[in-house]
């Protein structure tokens, strides 16, 4: 008995030490688990880590029929080019604004909705609006942009019909193709689709104040407009601090789909973002070097915001995100 | 005195603004359902019809040669059974495979998991891009090949973090147990931790499912130029940038044989939207729970 535990404890520790044998032993030994983790590893490895290696390709001059080694190399010169083209510039001034205004809009709206509905003292009324409310987030941007068009319409479109009958226009708006409007367009149909689900984490949030501060508040004479503005918002304060922390990390993500979707000739100076760029110059071009490079500057610019906020987070409190 | 003429004035504030509040919230429901109400309008309303507007809430001139037309369209039929079984395998499989990921990174012995997590994890943050990942599918040979829809997306990172994090919850004597019986990893995994994970595996399966049949960007990137590939939202797509410029021009390609019917891009457009969105809106009362579930499983920690 005493021998075996002996020996035991000696074994935890070597392979504490990292000892290689040890961890051939073990693994040999959990070899059920191993035959488990091979088909994941591989299949991770293959899907997530062998494109890394297609970065090389925005230090190169591709071209698609030669091979790896007959690809001549040029540098940095692809990305030269890219920071001096006026079209990138410009799709990063795109997918900057747009991803702000999402978050900023989106999150002042989402908020004031929660706080909204968290007044609804009917249960049934509430929940009822609430499973409505984010019910659009779960339909493809495809339906999304598509009932966008129908309802902006300049042809019977229900917005510009009412707002003629309004008199508030004389002429039917062209919103889709009208480039001062783009952006407003875009964040309307991202606040139609993602409020309710937005909200979600924030009616979470002021559930979790303690109705005692309510109850104390009351006592002292205050009337429900000041327990949200001095108890429910301050409650929900750190909900909203590292959510913001989170999205500022991923703010070159602007999407794709709604500018692509929406997006047309007239206002592809504003509706470009840098996903499309990638896209309309890479793929479809044969620019495959510049596109890549492209891509690589903004995956490298997000891991870096990524790790910033999460490092911020982190300072602050707050939950990690890894 | 002056206290209660306050008291009172504040009941007074408060119910005008329950009742504001109470129809503010009738018109965000008007606003989320309408559009869907209005679409299925026009999907139910002659397309000649159609072309006059004053559309709102009732189809004037009732039928169904929309979807008839729809279902009679070759493309689309198609389009709708690759959506079908796409996803259908998808979401077996995903969840399958996250999970038996899931329940390797949750086996706190395991020597490699500590490698493992990390490897998994970094793939949520690392991503090569559009091109290269064009490449690989081409060296694959899955440019142009139904399996383009299915093995790319055998697994995702997030979902085995989600997954593991449940699994950790669970009382961990249970595996012991079974381990004291003789039950290999694989037995315990399938037998035990399955089952038990049943809750976080259907919102997993949800979440996949809805991912899948609303997915178009891999059909346009990878399986653009096979008209036997195409999905639904992939027609959609097509339709809704044909149909964008001229918001009522009559497609002759739409134009069902051996009929006087006119259909318009607007109102297949319609239908389609309808036929594509109806699984998620017919499902979504009874399932809604588990859509929503997974933000409260919450905290996925690497």
């Amino acid at each position: 008995m005493a021998t075996s535990n002996h020996t035991s404890s000696v074994v935890r520790k070597s392979s504490a030490s990292g000892g290689f044998k040890e961890t051939i032993r073990l693994l040999g030994k959990q070899r059920s688990l191993l035959f488990m983790s091979i088909p994941v590893i591989v299949y991770v490895f293959i899907f997530n880590y062998t494109p890394l290696w297609g970065l090389t390709m925005a230090f190169q001059n591709f071209k698609p029929g030669k091979t790896f080694w007959q690809q001549e190399w040029v540098g940095l010169k692809q990305f030269e080019r890219l920071f001096t083209d006026q079209r990138f510039l410009r799709v990063i001034r795109n997918t900057i604004v747009m991803s702000s205004m999402n978050l900023f809009i989106g999150t002042a709206v989402a908020i004031i909705f929660a706080l909204l509905l968290n007044e609804i003292k009917h249960t049934g009324y509430k929940r009822v609006v609430q499973s409505i409310s984010y019910l659009p987030h779960f339909l493809s941007w495809i339906i999304v942009t598509g009932l966008v068009a129908n309802f902006l319409s300049t042809d019977d479109g229900i917005v510009n019909n009412f707002l003629l009958s309004l008199g508030i226009v004389d002429k039917p708006i062209l919103f889709l193709g009208e480039p001062k409007l783009f952006w407003w367009v875009v964040n309307g149909a991202h606040i139609w689709k993602e409020t309710g689900w937005n909200s979600i984490i924030y009616l979470a949030a002021i559930s979790g104040i303690s109705p005692e501060l309510y109850e104390a508040a009351y006592m002292d004479g205050a009337n429900r407009f000041q327990n949200m503005i001095y108890i429910t918002l301050p409650g929900i304060k750190s909900t909203f601090v590292i959510l913001m922390i989170m999205n500022l990390g991923f703010i070159l993500n602007a999407g794709f789909e709604v500018q692509y979707l929406l997006g047309n000739g007239i206002v592809s100076d504003v509706s470009e973002t840098i996903d499309i760029f990638v896209l309309k110059y890479g793929i479809a071009s044969n620019n495959f070097s510049f596109a890549t490079a492209a891509g690589m500057f903004k995956s490298v610019v997000s891991i870096i915001m990524i790790t910033v906020a999460n490092f911020a987070a982190g300072k602050l409190g707050e939950e990690k995100l890894f | 005195m002056a206290k209660a003429k306050d008291i009172k004035q504040n009941n007074v504030a408060s119910n005008i603004f329950d009742i504001a509040n109470y129809f503010f919230m009738f018109i965000v429901v008007f606003v989320m359902l309408y559009p869907f109400w209005n679409t299925i309008v026009i999907s139910f309303n002659d397309a000649m019809d159609s072309i006059k507007g004053g559309l709102w809430f009732w189809p004037r001139k009732p039928t169904f040669f929309n979807y008839k037309t729809l279902f009679q369209t070759r493309n689309l039929i198609d389009a709708f059974w690759v959506s079908v079984s796409k996803t259908v395998i998808v979401t077996v499989l995903n969840v399958f495979c996250s999970a038996m990921a899931a329940y390797i990174l949750s086996r706190k012995e395991f020597v490699l998991r500590n490698f493992m997590t990390k490897f998994i994890v970094a793939t949520m943050y690392v991503n090569a891009g559009l091109i290269p990942q064009y490449f690989l599918y081409r060296s694959l040979g899955l440019i142009n090949n139904y399996l383009v829809y299915i093995i790319p997306v055998m697994l995702g990172a997030f979902n085995v973090m989600v997954i593991r994090t449940f699994i950790h919850e669970l009382p961990e004597s249970l595996a012991e147990s079974a381990k004291i019986d003789g039950a290999g990893e694989f037995r315990i995994f399938i037998q035990i931790i399955i089952p038990l994970c049943k809750p976080v595996l259907a919102t997993i399966a949800l979440w996949v499912a809805v991912g899948t049949w609303n997915a178009w960007f891999d059909t346009f990137i990878f399986a653009s130029s096979k008209q036997k590939l195409s999905t639904l939202q992939y027609e959609m797509m097509k339709l809704l940038s044909s149909s964008m410029v001229q918001t009522r021009a009559v497609d002759p390609n739409l134009k069902a044989h051996g009929s006087s019917n006119i259909i318009t891009p607007n109102s297949i457009r319609a239908a389609i939207t309808i036929v594509a969105s109806a699984p998620i809106i017919v499902s979504y009362p009874f399932l809604q729970k588990y859509f929503v579930q997974g933000l409260h499983l919450g905290g996925v920690k690497g």
